[in-house]
């Protein structure tokens, strides 16, 4: 392999400002939606005392999702020792930055008392799966950082490596925790399952790779820069594998619940009868989010053109969406089980499907902790040299002829 | 030979006399008091000698009457009657307590019971609970610290019995007794209020039916024990290991 160069944007055209403007309109959007929240309470939300979380958490647990797997290419590359990953290293950790960003400033934002933040970060309680997690948050922040650093820093790279693995490990921590917040709700039938944790790695790392791709194939686009055909085709055979992964997880989760008498509700719920809910899983998630994508990506022609492969990205990224409105929010809509064998009635919606319609702020806070992320990006690819000069074949990788 | 008393003596008793009634007076209600209801001093912490519960009998629980739920209402501000919570939804307004009607898909058999927080002992809400807002006291009684609640959400989403409510917008006019806040999460205190002074709770006090025993799960003399030593009684999903402080009979 050639020594990569890598170097800033410029950062001054017309479209990069128009970039920067759009986004920053978003995410201006998002704070006042966020202020509103705080200001009058969360009735002018569609949540309520059954949905407690709504269309900012699909959003946010979406982010903080991808944003562990878009680590992965750096991972690939310093602790799998893959060189033709390398040159997107810097590229893949800056996002996990971003998009854990963006997740977390959305998370915070809707909390009732998002001004006791402090409170959150002072106050613990070690046995809570979510106090577990601010931890890694942090931790992760400090370790990709340190992991760009002896990247970017040409004196620091002989710790690369032990970086890269420490990033690796602690990304792994995460995602289990994220999955485990899930995991360890005893009460919801649902939820409940070990499974949950491994499911979201491997859903992470499908959603932080589709977005890598994106921003990757628009950073090169709108800056001029090569992209190679081997890379994209290394990169876009990759989706496929961890697409086909999230199936695989998914199919276990549900036979383990089909099997199990006491789970035919909810399965029933989220699979056959739940509106919605079954509507996102199917046609959504299942659909446009992982077949389409699958055929697309390993099509013998449609594999190699560029916009598809961009194509089957984005649906990567919405069936992402999709999944996470499926699993946070249909799995709030079923009703618990309190009573088994009961017919159950009340004023407090026990025993029914409970109702929930995302209203405009939810989705404008959620769309706009997406903005906060592409702007971490558009900004810091303008100040620091994170993206290659080249990434074409010739260029990533010297065996291509 | 005639014994007569002498003045002086009779004098002495009299004084005797009321000494020992003012002592009694004095110190007799402390002392029933703390063998009743275990009143505790404000300046002495929860204990767990006591463990605080309620025992249901379902069989006197009336349909139709939420004698409970109302008592609930008006010792802590929420509900219909409230000035409070008049934007949020009907599905966004609190419910400390809340009648549950249950029919039998067997049978058909329908019964009532009121459902509030169960005060488990091993209570999943504080498990969760990142900052620790969520916790439970040495006598049992599980409680939100309206202080270090940052609204996640996270104990509604754990709760078994989703006993919690989440406060969807500013309230004024509050009770003094439980101040409850915009953005925080709130559930039934057990009316640790009253427990504290020596009282019942105020669904207890108020049920029609006296379908509600109050009392010390750990003195094995209380009217609870007793109770359900004689006839037992059940905990909701007991399968899940929690331990409910609160227990039904009839179930």
């Amino acid at each position: 392999m050639k020594n990569i160069r890598y170097s800033t944007i410029k950062g001054n055209s017309a479209g990069y400002l128009a970039l920067l403007a759009l986004l920053g309109a978003i995410a201006g959007a998002g704070l006042v939606a966020a202020f509103m929240m705080e200001h009058y309470g969360h009735f002018i939300t569609g949540m309520n005392q059954q949905i407690v979380w709504g269309t900012p958490h699909v959003f946010a647990v979406f982010l903080i999702v991808a944003a562990s797997g878009a680590l992965n290419t750096a991972s690939i590359a310093s602790v799998f020792g893959k060189t033709a990953y390398k040159p997107l290293a810097r590229l893949s950790g800056l996002l996990a930055i971003a998009l854990l960003a963006g997740g977390l400033t959305i998370l915070v934002l809707d909390l009732g008392r998002a001004d006791r933040l402090i409170v959150a970060m002072t106050y613990y309680n070690f046995k809570s799966i979510f106090a577990w997690n601010i931890i890694l948050y942090n931790g992760f922040f400090l370790l990709v950082a340190i992991y760009l650093w002896t990247m970017m820093d040409p004196t620091k790279t002989q710790y690369t490596k032990v970086a890269g693995f420490s990033a690796f490990v602690w990304r792994l921590i995460l995602t289990t925790g994220t999955g485990s917040i899930f995991g360890f709700l005893v009460a919801r039938l649902a939820y409940n399952e070990a499974i949950m944790a491994p499911l979201f790695i491997v859903m992470s790392f499908a959603f932080g790779l589709a977005i890598l791709i994106l921003v990757t194939m628009a950073a090169c686009k709108w800056t001029g820069r090569p992209l190679g055909d081997a890379l994209l085709r290394r990169l876009k055979n990759l989706l496929g594998v961890f697409v086909a992964g999230t199936l695989l997880l998914l199919l276990a989760y549900h036979l383990t619940k089909l099997y199990i008498t006491q789970y035919h509700g909810v399965e029933a719920f989220i699979l056959l009868n739940g509106g919605v809910y079954t509507q996102l899983f199917w046609i959504g998630w299942m659909l446009l989010g992982s077949l389409v994508p699958l055929a697309i990506l390993y099509h013998p022609s449609w594999g190699r053109n560029r916009s598809l492969i961009g194509f089957a990205s984005v649906l990567v990224v919405l069936g992402g969406l999709a999944a996470m409105y499926v699993i946070i929010i249909g799995g709030q809509a079923y009703p618990l089980l309190i009573f088994p064998g009961k017919e159950v009635a009340s004023s407090f919606s026990d025993g029914i499907i409970n109702s929930y319609t995302p209203s405009l702020v939810e989705f404008v806070l959620g769309i706009g902790g997406m903005a906060v992320a592409l702007i971490i990006v558009a900004l810091a690819l303008k100040v620091l040299q994170f993206l290659p000069e080249s990434l074409a074949d010739e260029v990533v990788d010297p065996h291509h002829k | 030979m005639d014994k007569k008393t002498n003045p002086t003596d009779q004098a002495r008793r009299r004084f005797f006399g009321q000494v020992a009634a003012v002592a009694s007076l004095t110190v007799a209600p402390g002392i029933i008091l703390q063998q009743v209801a275990h009143a505790r001093a404000p300046e002495l912490p929860a204990s767990d000698r006591q463990r605080w519960g309620i025992l249901i009998n379902t069989n006197k629980c009336a349909e139709g009457c939420d004698a409970c739920v109302t008592a609930c209402q008006d010792e802590f501000g929420w509900g219909p009657d409230s000035p409070n919570e008049k934007h949020s939804a009907p599905n966004q307004k609190a419910q400390w307590i809340r009648k549950v009607k249950l029919t039998d898909k067997q049978t058909g058999h329908v019964q009532t019971l009121p459902l509030m927080c169960q005060h488990c002992e091993h209570p999943p809400c504080v498990d969760v609970c990142p900052t620790g807002a969520s916790m439970k006291r040495a006598d049992g009684i599980v409680l939100v610290d309206k202080h270090i609640c940052i609204g996640c959400r996270y104990c509604m989403m754990a709760c078994p019995y989703k006993a919690r409510s989440f406060v969807h917008e500013e309230l004024h006019d509050q009770k003094v007794n439980a101040p409850r806040g915009k953005g925080t999460v709130e559930a039934c205190t057990l009316c640790v209020q009253r427990v504290d002074a020596g009282r019942q709770p105020a669904c207890v006090e108020a049920c029609p039916e006296q379908a509600m025993i109050f009392g010390d799960l750990k003195d094995p003399e209380s009217a609870i024990s007793r109770e359900l030593r004689e006839r037992g009684g059940e905990q909701i999903r007991a399968d899940l290991g929690l331990n409910t402080g609160i227990r039904y009979q009839g179930l």
